[in-house]
């Protein structure tokens, strides 16, 4: 039983690092909480069902259109609300009150095109198909999910660490100001940024309307505060945080559920997170300093 | 000519930083720039360097307009800053840092690049692999000065090398300054250690509140009564 439990936490808290990785990129480098991160996300939800549906596509084409859609999207976001706002120089919070106007705009253009009414992936998208490890029963769905939620977080960090634009990224991270003395286009990172971290949100999208087979247009506003949280938990800016704090609360959340009582799920989760906080306040992996210019 | 301001004006934050500076660098010179603290050294280094926007006035570089181009651009056509404070990416590894230096370059001889600077500081090919965070002063001083040559300066802008540094590193980071000027790079210098700076430099510039006082060759500014009285410390 607890195995079990242990495998549906995993295959939850999975999607939410996946979905606070692209959070804490944007956070860490644009140095801005980006509250339209959940209409992003819910963009490559239904990005990945439209190819199912249409298409007759395969999940992980699914996953790969619904990246591309929420990358381009958060690059869209980028480019007419933030960067007006960065080039002016205005007070950090003027940006991220421009991404909860983005949030609203891409949500009423969804309920106007989609309804309000919840759409599901077809009967037979994703077989039932299911494994045994010892006590553990996986289903199919499960292993796809932390599978691909595992291989991107590997991919990101990877392109981070070992490509020249990742270090350039990183370099941004740290001081915008020295990076352009560099030579790096500062601008065009921040663009890279948002198109990662948005693609991340996306494939978090797709996994998660999958996991749940319910696709609507406000799905992005529960895993915002759950993304919120994860990122202040883990260390804000800080990837490894953003998976541990991820996972977490994916554990958290189905350990509550299964031995406590689903009515008090988040009760119990976010007053995890809060006992954390007093012991941590900067988070897990937190040290984030204010940077300079 | 290398590089020629005519008549720079910079504002910012209501404040006039620069009223009017007009300096050049020829090829192969080391040019001082000395002054007071707030008398306008970085920021003219900063509206060489793009990061500021001119009010008025113009910056050429081997005799082409540069005047508005992005800090990339200018990085690109082989004009590299070492900031005041050294500006050394702290979280990313000695070795990362060098990489990033040669960023803006299309290279495909990094690893030999990254070699000869290694052979220049050994210190820096001892602490590759560590967080650029980990260096004393005076090791990030020399990382700030190899990942500015990774780029394969023409021209060097040098903000305050000296700053924090014991005297034995100042004259050591002095030294290896001018070596690198022998080696064909030209050095606009911004010090407040004026005596150093006068020493190693072949003509200087005297910067007070905004506006260019006093410019001579160096030798003759080290014997100007007001240069000694206000800078070098005589009486």
């Amino acid at each position: 039983m607890f195995l079990q439990q242990f495998a549906n936490a995993l295959a939850l808290g999975s999607v939410y690092a996946l979905f606070a990785i692209g959070f804490t990129l944007i956070f860490g480098v644009l140095e801005i909480v980006t509250l339209a991160h959940g209409a992003v996300f819910m963009i490559g939800a239904f990005a990945g069902l439209m190819v199912v549906t249409k298409f007759n596509a395969n999940p992980i084409t699914a996953i790969l259109v619904g990246m591309m859609a929420s990358g381009v999207l958060g690059c869209l976001i980028d480019l007419v609300a933030v960067r007006p706002l960065r080039k002016r120089k205005f007070h950090h919070l003027a940006p991220m009150i421009a991404t909860i106007g983005c949030a609203t705009i891409i949500i009423s253009i969804s309920q106007g095109i989609f309804g309000a009414e919840v759409y599901r992936f077809p009967f037979d998208f994703m077989p039932a198909t299911s494994f045994n490890f010892w006590a553990i029963q996986l289903t199919l769905l499960q292993i796809i999910i932390v599978g691909v939620a595992l291989s991107l977080m590997m991919i990101i960090i990877f392109l981070l660490k070992r490509t020249k634009w990742g270090k350039a990224v990183r370099s941004v991270a740290e001081s915008p100001r020295t990076a352009a003395l560099l030579g790096i286009p500062v601008e065009r990172v921040f663009l890279l940024t948002a198109f990662a971290a948005s693609a991340l949100g996306g494939a978090a999208g797709v996994l998660t309307g999958i996991n749940f087979n319910a696709i609507h247009a406000f799905m992005g506003g529960p895993i915002m505060h759950r993304g919120i949280a994860v990122i202040i938990l883990g260390g804000m800016g800080d990837i490894r945080g953003a998976v541990l704090g991820g996972l977490i609360l994916g554990f958290a959340e189905i350990m509550s559920v299964a031995y406590l009582s689903s009515d008090f799920r988040d009760a119990i989760s976010f007053g995890l997170l809060f006992v954390i906080l007093l012991v941590r306040p900067a988070g897990i992996f937190g040290s984030h300093i204010e940077r300079k210019g | 000519m290398l590089l020629e301001l005519k008549d720079v004006y910079v504002n910012y934050d209501h404040i006039q930083a620069l009223q009017g500076i007009s300096l050049d660098v020829k090829e192969g010179e080391i040019v001082a720039l000395i002054g007071a603290n707030g008398a306008g050294k970085s920021t003219a280094l900063n509206a060489i360097s793009g990061l500021l926007k001119m009010t008025s006035g113009n910056i050429n570089y081997e005799k082409r307009p540069i005047t508005g181009h992005s800090p990339q651009a200018i990085v690109r056509g082989g004009i590299i800053q070492v900031p005041e404070g050294r500006a050394i990416l702290t979280t990313l590894k000695v070795r990362e840092n060098l990489e990033m230096g040669a960023f803006a370059r299309k290279s495909n001889r990094l690893k030999e690049d990254m070699n000869a600077i290694f052979a220049r500081f050994p210190v820096l090919q001892a602490k590759a692999e560590l967080p650029a965070g980990n260096l004393s002063g005076g090791e990030q001083q020399m990382l700030a000065l190899g990942r500015a040559l990774m780029a394969k300066p023409k021209l060097l802008l040098m903000d305050e090398p000296s700053m924090g540094l014991s005297p034995i590193l100042v004259r050591e980071i002095f030294h290896i300054i001018t070596e690198i000027n022998k080696q064909g790079t030209s050095i606009l210098l911004v010090e407040q250690n004026a005596q150093m700076a006068l020493d190693i430099s072949q003509r200087g510039y005297v910067l007070e509140t905004g506006r260019i006082v006093l410019e001579d060759t160096s030798a003759n500014l080290l014997h100007n009564e007001k240069v000694i009285h206000a800078y070098l410390g005589g009486c």
